[in-house]
């Protein structure tokens, strides 16, 4: 294969129309990611393809990747000629219709809209908020996630109008690798997938390292419970993802790269495939690119949903064809790696900052963020909170801003309780220090740790203990199995939450004793798991519960002495009684009782013997007047 | 030389070492678990990590590579509580029955809760439970009793290339398993037992034909007649308590007459036929042009190794049945006769130091519409086992010679035991054979040795042949993949299942000292050499079976009883 032609600088009346700054016919945008899809987007979709207002303007459909307000999908967007292009929330099929005969007839809206997109030369629309003022947008600055939902992903030219594949053939033509490592080890960025490594360094340890082939991985095995950052930056984004790896790739010398994506993303797989034959066809990728001499292909390996692979030295193995188990470091990947060669790992989002990285500066980029954390942050924010989605703030920006301004606080109003962050390796943060800046060490003294950007928000109807129990299942589930502190320490900590939170009559011979010493023997084996397991996600894997043991003892104790989930979470630690005065002996909770703990009369009121009940709940959800009381 | 401080104590390091080697070479003991000497350390027990100043967490000795000025601390309070409970959590998920376990008295888990002083339930919890795998003739597997160190997944494939088991499953759910879960009869094991040698516990252990052996020596009806293989008399005295390296040979003929058995022969006479049918295979072979190279067929876990992966070169194996098949077709249709009993009525059972034997008694082609050449096989351990129910002291007793006519031995036979054996022993009457003349020197010094793999050439007249000598199945399959790519030069190959030959064979004593192996092979070679008969067509008792019996070498009785057939395997893999 030749070196390919670089296309040629996009012109500028082609690139305002790309950056649809200016269009002819109106454009229907439609959010079409995961998300969007999840919540009904591809029924608007095929609505929006038949309807005859939309054949009779020729209007042009785009589906776009995820804007980020996940609480307000499926988005439908609206641009006419001339006019800014508005967004309307919450569609269904019928709104879609409703929205666009009247937008796409009179012009006007049947229903206010959320936000509008101001840009020069478009008229604004009285009366609708921009989307800089939102509520949700106004606190972020959005540098990994400046274009999605803006363009769409299958688009190399749309890319390409904002500015796409600029900053690769600059630091190609300009730049050597020991600069760019440089730059970028100046510019502070910190590895984004959970150890927080600084990037450039890393780099450098390879770059330095003389080998007759390197490898870059992208490390796309997004596995937190409650993360989706790395889907929504593929999904609606790709070609900034290719774009960094390029630029990463060059910097250590690796002229083949992988990423690495479980296989349960397959949009992002697909949009991600296109972007790599679209930029292979282009030239940015293959051999002697722009003329240079420099050689790149991207691989796309598939991942079979392990979270272990989201380890590095795992993934190694999972890329070369093994089962996916951590290997004792040092050696470090960036010495001995993928097939034994020097091989540097980075994940989705810390990749996916380097065309804006590079286009900034180190300098532009380090005046962001705090001084040990620099740029943005992005995060998937869930949970107990009115608007849920994907958020990227400055690195500094309080939990509490995040939590409130960007998504609105807890809904209902509920008390907040908690934010739990980091996934499982993470921790809790409780209301007391929810003023904490969003930065590496911060967070990290809290107990709890940046990790991929997992953020869910808990408030008071949550119950700590059970979060803690919830995230242990999932690690001693999920641990490789291999290091004997993980695997068996990680299912003994469950059991004892377990234990805690078992109904007192299920209790048998010596489990009270167990139950006491319960939390002496977890914080024993916490601190022997954090020591002595051989990867991070076994010397992680008790943050959960040591983080919500510091912030919420008493919950524990309520648990363990008291016999009570002050939640109300804990179903087993509940009592249940039978209001006379509502049941009407319709015998539907006897029946369904496991152990016949209810007695009673037909059409006479039922009662429960406590003695015998062991608590499942299934007369609550069997009664059909409300008259099972549980306190 | 780098140096590092351990417990306050200076010590010289090797460049490229690892912590662990310093320390043991420093005389400081830090207890391993998953630790393979001589393949690349895991680090998933975590039983060796040891406190360094400056770093963060406590760090595997074993994966460690020593810098200089390195501060380590190695039983710090935190190291060993780190240990303890890691013993602890182990214990919490294996079952209480060390008293009904094989491996009661030689286990790591115990050693392990001994040396750290566990004394208390300090964790209780729920046990996991699974199936055993008994599907296998040979080997068991109790998967409750295994602490997933993944030593016998390293033997099965890292050292024999076999990968029958490995991990699967994840979590608290991470197991050993065979392919699919469907057992080891149907995977791809050869029945080498090597990792049950390197098992820490009793989750791997040998099917035992003990019940079946007592009850035939009890049943007043049958004749129940031993062998005994040749690496078995070297290593057996180990397992009471001796130096390793002590010959028991007379002893264990006098033992295994107390223990009951009417006849007691010596697999090493089968061995010397065996020579004389395989060296004139050979001649044939090197006369009719192959096909070579001809590779032995001794060693029941290498003829399945070739049915299984490389069943293209079935016809490269010698159809000479092992010795052990060999004697057992001889004493059921010769010497049942000669003593006047009906053959359905002897019990024939091999002492052996392997278990794959197990496995080749119960071969298809061993039983084709006949009677069973061998009906029992116990390993070395198994006898010891034996000896020890009938309060029987290896120590006591007084040398007596092995019964005739299958009592007589060459030095040739005897070296049958080691890898290069074979082949020793095969050069020898191979170039009696070809040049009528005896070799001026018989020792054979190019095949001898522990080495995995070796090769010589050997001058038998005017022929010159290219010989090679392996042992250890993952060698075999690199030999394999040489000729493949078109190697030629080799005429006549010796593969051992074991690394080291039967002496090391997976039925012999676990938790062996490394250098017994070299003490083993050291016993045979002082036997060969103070034999005053040392080549198997020099053996009278040999000479007079086939005067007698057999006829000639390759002759149609031979044909019959002493020569076999394989078949190309499909396995679950």
């Amino acid at each position: 294969m030749t070196s390919r032609t670089i296309p040629t600088a996009l012109d500028p009346a082609r690139a305002r129309e790309l950056r649809r700054e200016a269009v002819d016919v109106p454009v229907i945008l439609i959010g079409t990611g995961t998300c969007g899809l999840g919540a009904g987007a591809g029924a608007v979709l095929e609505a929006v393809r038949t309807l005859p207002a939309v054949q009779r303007r020729g209007a042009r459909i785009v589906e776009v990747g995820c804007i980020g307000l996940c609480a307000l999908e499926p988005m439908l967007d609206v641009q006419l000629p001339g006019r800014a292009r508005l967004c309307f929330g919450r569609v269904d099929p019928g709104k879609a219709r409703t929205v666009l005969d009247a937008m796409l007839g009179e012009g006007a809206w049947p229903e206010l809209p959320l936000f509008q997109f101001p840009a020069d030369g478009l008229q604004a629309w009285d009366g609708v908020p921009a989307i800089g003022d939102h509520p949700f947008f106004a606190p972020q600055t959005r540098l990994v996630l400046r274009n999605c939902g803006l363009i769409d992903p299958r688009s190399l030219d749309e890319y390409r109008a904002r500015g796409g594949y600029e900053q690769w053939l600059r630091v190609l033509a300009q730049m050597t690798p020991a600069e760019l490592c440089a730059e970028v080890e100046r510019s502070g960025l910190r590895g984004r997938g959970g150890g927080g490594f600084p990037a450039g360094r890393k780099w450098r340890f390879a770059q330095e390292t003389a080998a007759e082939r390197k490898f870059l991985v992208c490390n796309a095995d997004e596995g937190d419970p409650g993360a989706f950052m790395d889907r929504a930056v593929i999904e609606g984004d790709p070609h900034r993802l290719v774009e960094g790896m390029a630029i990463a790739a060059y910097a250590i010398g690796a002229s083949r790269a992988y990423v690495y994506i479980r296989a349960e993303y397959p949009l992002a797989i697909a949009n991600l495939s296109v972007a790599l034959d679209q930029a292979r066809q282009a030239g940015y990728l293959g051999r002697d690119i722009a003329g240079s001499g420099v050689d790149l292909d991207v691989v796309v390996k598939k991942g079979a949903g392990a979270f272990v692979c989201g380890e590095e030295t795992a993934l190694i193995l999972s890329i070369e064809g093994r089962r996916g188990m951590p290997r004792p470091r040092p050696p470090f990947p960036a010495v001995s790696g993928l097939f034994g060669c020097p091989t540097v790992i980075n994940n989705v989002e810390t990749l996916a900052n380097l065309p804006e990285l590079v286009r900034i500066g180190a300098d532009g980029f380090a005046a962001l963020g705090t001084a040990g954390s620099k740029g943005t942050k992005v995060f998937a924010l869930s949970g107990k909170v009115a608007r849920t989605g994907l958020v990227e703030v400055e690195m500094g920006t309080s939990l509490a801003d995040v939590v409130h301004a960007v998504g609105g606080g807890v809904p209902g109003g509920k008390r907040f309780k908690a934010v739990q962050i980091g996934g499982p390796s993470g921790g809790c943060i409780p209301a007391a220090h929810l003023d904490t800046p969003v930065d590496y060490e911060s967070l990290k003294e809290l107990g709890a740790m940046m990790g991929s950007g997992g953020l869910v928000v808990m408030d008071e109807d949550n119950c700590m203990v059970d979060v803690a129990k919830f995230f242990m299942d999932f690690i001693q589930r999920e641990s490789c199995g291999k290091c004997i502190p993980c695997r068996e320490g990680t299912r003994h900590m469950l059991e004892i939450l377990q234990a805690i939170t078992r109904h007192p009559r299920s209790e048998h011979g010596h489990m009270a004793l167990e139950r006491f010493q319960g939390v002496v023997n977890l914080e024993d084996l916490a601190g022997v798991i954090k020591d002595a397991s051989l990867c991070g996600l076994g010397m992680t894997a008790p943050n959960p519960v040591l983080s919500t043991l510091r912030w919420f003892r008493d919950e524990y104790e309520a648990h363990i002495f008291g016999r009570r989930c002050p939640a109300g979470v804990c179903t087993e630690l509940l009592s249940y009684r039978i209001d006379a005065a509502l049941c009407n002996g319709c015998s539907r909770c006897l029946r369904e009782c496991p152990v016949d703990a209810i007695v009673g009369e037909p059409r006479r009121p039922h009662t429960i013997i406590q003695e015998r009940c062991v608590a499942c709940g299934n007369c609550v959800t069997a009664c059909h007047r409300d008259a099972v009381l549980v306190s | 030389m780098p140096r590092i401080e351990a417990n306050g104590r200076t010590l010289e390091a090797r460049r490229g070492e690892t912590l662990l080697e310093t320390l043991r070479r420093g005389g400081i003991r830090v207890p391993t678990l998953c630790h393979y000497e001589g393949l690349p350390p895991t680090g998933a027990c975590r039983l060796c990590v040891v406190e360094v100043d400056g770093l963060p967490n406590l760090v595997p000795a074993c994966s460690y590579p020593v810098v200089e000025g390195l501060k380590v601390h190695t039983h710090s309070a935190r190291a060993v509580n780190a240990r303890r409970t890691i013993v602890e959590l182990l214990l919490s998920n294996h079952p209480d029955d060390c008293l009904y376990c094989a491996r009661h008295g030689n286990c790591r888990l115990q050693d392990l809760s001994e040396e750290l002083g566990v004394r208390a339930r300090r964790l209780p919890g729920t046990r996991r439970h699974l199936p055993r795998d008994v599907s296998s003739p040979a080997i068991v597997r109790d998967p409750d009793k295994c602490v997933l160190c993944g030593r016998c997944v390293r033997a099965c494939q890292e050292v024999q290339g076999v990968a029958a088991i490995d991990m699967t499953g994840r979590g608290s759910g991470a197991r050993v398993d065979t392919a699919f879960g469907e057992g080891l009869n149907v995977s791809s094991c050869v029945n080498c037992g090597q990792c049950v040698m390197v098992c820490p516990t009793g989750a791997l252990t040998e099917r035992s034909h003990l019940d079946l052996v007592e009850g035939a020596l009890r049943d007043p009806a049958l004749t129940v007649v031993a062998q005994v293989a040749p690496a078995v008399s070297v290593s057996l005295a180990e397992l009471f308590g001796e130096k390793p390296g002590r010959d028991v040979d007379g002893a264990l003929y006098a033992l295994l007459r107390r223990l009951g058995f009417s006849r007691v022969f010596d697999t090493a006479f089968a061995a010397d036929l065996t020579i004389m049918e395989e060296a004139s295979e050979l001649v044939r072979r090197l006369r009719d042009g192959g096909p070579l190279p001809m590779f032995t067929s001794c060693s029941p876990g290498w003829v399945k190794f070739v049915e299984t992966f490389y069943p293209e070169r079935i016809a490269h194996l010698s159809t000479c049945k092992s010795p052990q098949q060999m004697l057992g077709a001889v004493i059921k249709a010769h010497f049942a006769a000669r003593a006047g009993l009906e053959p359905e009525r002897v019990f024939s059972v091999a002492i052996m130091p392997c278990t794959a034997k197990k496995f080749e008694a119960q071969r298809e082609e061993m039983l084709e519409g006949k009677l069973a050449d061998v009906d029992a096989v116990l390993t070395t351990r198994e006898l010891a086992d034996l000896v020890r129910r009938r309060g029987l002291r290896l120590g006591d007793l007084a040398p007596e010679p092995a019964d005739m006519p299958f009592g007589r031995r060459s030095g040739a036979g005897k070296l049958f035991g080691a890898s290069g054996g074979v082949m020793e022993a095969a050069i020898r009457t191979a170039h009696h054979l070809v040049t009528g003349g005896e070799l001026a020197d018989l020792k054979v010094e190019a095949v001898r040795g522990l080495e995995g793999v070796k090769e010589a050439r050997v001058r038998l007249g005017d022929l010159e042949l290219g010989v090679a000598v392996v042992s250890g199945l993952g060698n075999a399959r690199r030999l394999l993949q040489e000729i493949d790519a078109g190697r030629r030069d080799l005429h006549f190959v010796e593969v051992m299942s074991c690394p080291g030959g039967c002496i090391g064979g997976g039925g012999q004593p676990i938790g062996a000292d490394p250098a017994a192996l070299g003490a083993r092979l050291q016993a045979l070679y002082r036997i060969d050499g103070a034999e005053t008969v040392r080549t198997a067509h020099a053996n009278p008792a040999v000479r007079q079976l086939y005067a007698e019996f057999l006829g000639e070498p390759l002759g149609p009785r031979s044909h019959e009883l002493l020569h076999t057939h394989y078949d190309a395997r499909t396995v679950l893999r």
